[in-house]
């Protein structure tokens, strides 16, 4: 059997596993957003983070090496991370008090986890859109984060590529494959994967907004470093 | 008796919900009032704000009054403290940012139904608004934050028994919620 | 070419689609699409979808990432100013708004774009992708009056498009030849094996910036079992201030081929690509000559030098304006006719790069290089350098010296004698290794460029007495944020917050909270990127914010506790639609 250790803690592995991986089937939480476990590490949130020998690595892309001493937590990955999700916050447009997905939010629980009060750096607010066209299903791109999991869960599981990045820089955004760009002349349907993977508030079922009341939604029963992955 | 505590507070572009939430501290208060004076606070209805201890700023900085107001209760009080939403990232009505001004405004005064005599109002007693709305930290220097919407009572009695016993406020992750 | 009508663009995509229908030629199509009508036509991402069977979000995904790419057609002429610190040096921006002027009656889309590699003969100019360099107000006039007389590229003088080689210092291998197959019947005859024991006993380390060790990196794909591997030559030179895999390949692309001949017959390979940045794209039939000329020779083919079974070809691949691509991942992606965006690591290229396939990706120099030692000998090579950097490199200088251009040195060579040579020994600093390189001060001068101390990858500029640090830094910091691939969090954010904060010092309304942005944004990318690229943005802010501190601290309002905010400007749109008088602030 192999071993390697996070924060002091032993943990067992499978070899081929990255840290995420075996941090997961151990319980141990590591804060993150774009990984998910039924995909391929994306790498791109960077919020996983955490130190090997003094070295920055994403727990979700480092293979475990036996032996090798993790830090998930201490406070400089801690100031980073924080680091990480103001930027997340600022870069787009997250307005939790009137967000249908707020309690439920992944990015939303990660920062308030981390201990994230509110984003020191300067706000961009920028122009982003909503897509309504479509009828059982609202695209908000405000709330994107770029984690890219409607993209892949969309590709890998429904075989549809009903997602994709388009622009560069800080003017990357999702966009929906359809002539128009609109959802509703997509192949998108309410049963796909991509439909339900959403981590934010993008991609929402109508017709239901707050219907879940506050004390009851997905992290108020359990809170994110207590919950498996779904 | 030693002096006591001077606190001020305002909102600004907001509404008035984290006000609510300081009078949420419920019996509290009464100890509050203990060990505090209100100066400028919709709670004493004083218009300006004087030298004071701790300054808290509910809202977004919509207008140059927003400006005048935020300028002068950093000018007066010795730490400032952000609270909620709107005056940590513009919140709700930072919403307008995606427009133009003249957008929001036509919309709301020329194109909105039920409108008579419509226009854009211009009196000069009214506050001029401003291109964007900002939270509080891109325009003055702010010492400590209190997220939500509005804060928990108790995360504000958690940071102004801290400041009062002159220890820097500090709150778990679970006193942590943005909505 | 006009855009005329939709059988015709029809016709065209078709013909430019080869019978395999090879996708990853996406990008390939795209850009023979856009030089054609100067845009890339809805009709031909409707024709490309069809016959490649892609998404048309994944086409468009694609001409939105590649800043040579236009998705709407903007006039005859895209004219496009480099515009590096070196470009800017030279007065670029006048020159701009010259043509700006003299054009103003005139569909046509005149901008700036990153480094275009010819700061030795800057300011220099993209013409529908051509370049065109020594720009001057009479140069501007003549192309102005081209423009205005609607004459087509092929028409104009041949004279405006004359490129200088300017190779300044030689030392053993521009003194050495090459290329003529030599190389190539050594390898065949002593085996890889031995091809790779003198590659590793030469020391030779990879020139694109990173100092990987050659004989290693091909020793790791020989390894990788595979049906396929693949032979890359990064001619992806976008580090502002390279110019030096330009010259090689248009003065000595023979040699640049056998390294990579050499190469394919070490790991196994039968195919090779050149991966040719956009902004070189005048370099396509150059290069394509040398490989006719080759295969002609027997270099290149079937049966290289008629060893049988040995077969190795190569094709040219053109970049579209995106400095990502130069990060070999994020180069594959691309030669796959994607987004540029880097790969997660590992697996390495190595074992899984090309089509998935065991890859190797080295600079254009580097091949170049090789064709000497396998020639020469190891002992040949590290005669000169040090020990951990043998041999010689080329160094691409430009700025304010006397003799811009390519210059050969042995490693370990001082900046002190460097710019003794090249005439720029008055200089304030030398930014080594281009905009993602470091600043080095006249107090570093008796440092050495060498893998031990300053590294690089060719890219020296000069900044004289007279320059503005801060011009430097505003420039970078703009570069930075145009070429974010926008893939990880801390680039796509924190080169957007550098501009910004750059800005503001820059017009000397920086504030403490700035500072901390600055330092806190710098610090983050510098330990959290996904790509090296990312990682190495912060250095030369860092280096000023260490170096120059005062010179910020200057560059405060003063009221300096306080962020920039201004009221007057904030309330501007108000009084414009309320038009109030004698209202006061």
């Amino acid at each position: 059997m192999s071993f390697f250790n996070i924060d002091g803690q032993q943990i067992e592995f499978k070899q081929g596993q990255t840290i995420m991986q075996a941090a997961q089937d151990a319980g141990v939480y590591i804060p993150h957003l774009c990984f998910h476990p039924d995909f391929k590490a994306h790498g791109s949130c960077r919020v996983c983070i955490v130190q090997i020998k003094g070295l920055y690595r994403t727990a979700c892309t480092t293979p475990v090496v036996e032996s090798m001493e993790v830090i998930n937590i201490n406070e400089e990955v801690q100031q980073h991370r924080l680091q990480l999700l103001e930027m997340l916050f600022i870069e787009g447009n997250h307005v939790c008090p009137s967000c249908e997905k707020s309690g439920s939010c992944t990015l939303q629980s990660v920062a308030e986890y981390c201990g994230l009060l509110s984003p020191s750096l300067t706000f961009r607010y920028p122009d982003k859109k909503v897509d309504a066209s479509h009828a059982d299903y609202l695209l908000d791109f405000n709330r994107c984060i770029l984690c890219e999991l409607c993209v892949r869960a969309s590709k890998e599981v429904d075989k549809k590529s009903v997602f994709a990045i388009t622009g560069r820089g800080l003017d990357a955004r999702l966009m929906v494959n359809s002539t128009d760009g609109k959802l509703v002349n997509s192949t998108f349907d309410k049963l796909d994967r991509a439909a339900s993977i959403c981590p934010v508030g993008v991609i929402l079922p109508k017709h239901q907004g707050f219907k879940t009341p506050i004390g009851q939604r997905k992290f108020d029963i359990k809170e994110i470093n207590k919950r498996e992955q779904d | 008796m030693a002096d006591k505590i001077k606190i001020a507070t305002v909102s600004l572009a907001g509404c008035f919900g984290c006000h609510m939430s300081i009078l949420d501290i419920d019996e509290k208060i009464i100890d509050l009032v203990e060990l505090v004076e209100f100066d400028r606070s919709p709670l004493t209805d004083i218009k300006q704000v004087s030298e004071c201890d701790i300054g808290i700023i509910e809202g977004a900085v919509a207008n140059a009054e927003n400006v005048e107001v935020l300028k002068d209760f950093r000018k007066q009080c010795k730490t400032l403290v952000a609270m909620g939403a709107c005056a940590l990232s513009g919140g709700i009505p930072a919403m307008r940012n995606h427009f133009t001004l003249e957008q929001c405004l036509r919309e709301s005064y020329v194109n909105g139904t039920g409108l008579e005599n419509s226009c854009i109002p211009d009196d000069v007693e009214l506050p001029m608004l401003l291109n964007k709305v900002y939270p509080v930290h891109q325009v003055v220097k702010v010492d400590y934050v209190m997220p939500g919407c509005p804060p928990p009572a108790d995360m504000i009695w958690n940071l102004l028994t801290a400041l009062l016993e002159g220890r820097k406020p500090e709150f778990s992750a679970e006193d942590i919620r943005y909505d | 070419m006009d855009y005329t009508d939709t059988i015709d663009t029809c016709e065209f995509v078709d013909s430019c689609v080869e019978p395999e229908k090879d996708t990853s030629l996406l990008l390939q199509y795209l850009i023979q699409i856009q030089y054609r009508y100067n845009f890339v036509p809805e009709d031909a991402i409707s024709q490309l979808q069809h016959s490649l069977d892609l998404d048309v979000a994944h086409i468009k995904s694609v001409i939105s990432f590649y800043s040579f790419l236009n998705s709407s057609f903007q006039g005859h002429y895209r004219i496009l100013f480099s515009d590096n610190i070196t470009d800017r040096m030279l007065g670029n921006q006048s020159l701009y708004e010259q043509l700006k002027t003299s054009l103003k009656n005139h569909k046509v889309d005149i901008g700036f774009t990153s480094c275009t590699g010819f700061c030795d003969q800057g300011p220099a100019m993209l013409v529908n992708g051509m370049a065109i360099n020594k720009l001057d107000s009479k140069r501007i006039t003549q192309i102005a009056d081209l423009i205005q007389n609607n004459q087509p590229l092929e028409l104009w003088p041949e004279g405006l498009f004359v490129k200088e080689e300017n190779i300044q210092r030689s030392d053993i291998q521009f003194n050495s030849k090459a290329g003529d197959g030599k190389g190539i019947e050594a390898a065949l005859e002593n085996g890889s094996d031995a091809i790779l024991k003198i590659l590793n006993d030469s020391g030779l380390r990879g020139r694109g910036g990173a100092g990987f060790y050659t004989a290693k990196k091909w020793q790791f794909c020989k390894q990788a079992i595979s049906n396929q591997h693949y032979v890359v030559c990064n001619a992806d030179e976008g580090e502002p201030g390279t110019f030096k895999d330009r010259v090689l390949l248009s003065t000595d692309a023979h040699s640049v081929i056998e390294g990579m001949t050499i190469c394919a017959a070490v790991i196994g390979a039968t195919k090779g690509l050149i991966y040719l940045r956009g902004e070189y794209r005048f370099l396509v039939d150059k290069i394509n000559e040398v490989l006719q000329k080759r295969r002609t020779e027997g270099l290149l083919g079937q049966n290289i030098l008629g060893h049988q079974g040995f077969n190795f070809d190569i094709e040219i691949h053109l970049g579209a304006g995106a400095y990502i691509c130069g990060e070999e991942s994020a180069l594959i992606e691309s030669l796959e006719g994607k987004r540029g965006i880097p790969r997660v690591r590992p697996p390495f290229p190595v074992v899984d790069g090309y089509k998935n396939k065991p890859t190797v990706v080295n600079n254009v120099e580097t091949f170049w290089s090789v064709s000497r030692i396998i020639v020469n000998g190891s002992h040949w090579f590290t005669r000169k350098g040090t020990p951990q950097s043998t041999g010689t490199r080329l160094l691409s200088i430009s700025g304010d010296c006397e003799r811009p251009g390519i210059y050969e040195y042995p490693f370990g060579t001082t900046l002190t004698e460097i710019l003794k040579d090249c005439g720029g020994s008055d200089a304030q600093a030398v930014q080594m290794a281009g905009a993602a390189g470091t600043t080095v001060v006249p107090s570093g001068f008796d440092r050495a460029m060498s893998n031990e101390d300053l590294s690089t990858g060719g890219s020296f500029m000069v900044l004289g007495p007279q320059r503005n640090l801060m011009d430097l830094l505003q420039n970078f910091a703009q570069f930075f944020k145009h070429e974010s691939c926008g893939f990880c969090t801390p680039c796509r954010v924190g080169t957007s917050i550098i501009a910004d904060v750059i800005q503001r010092f820059k017009n000397a309304q920086g504030c403490e909270h700035d500072l901390k942005q600055l330092r806190d944004v710098c610090g983050l990318m510098n330990i959290s990127c996904f790509c090296g690229l990312g990682c190495t943005v912060p250095t030369v802010f860092l280096d000023a914010l260490n170096q120059h501190s005062q010179m910020f601290k200057d560059l405060m309002k003063t009221d300096s506790s306080t962020p920039c905010f201004n009221l007057e400007e904030s309330v501007s749109e108000f009084k414009q639609i309320t038009n109030p008088s004698g209202r006061g602030l």
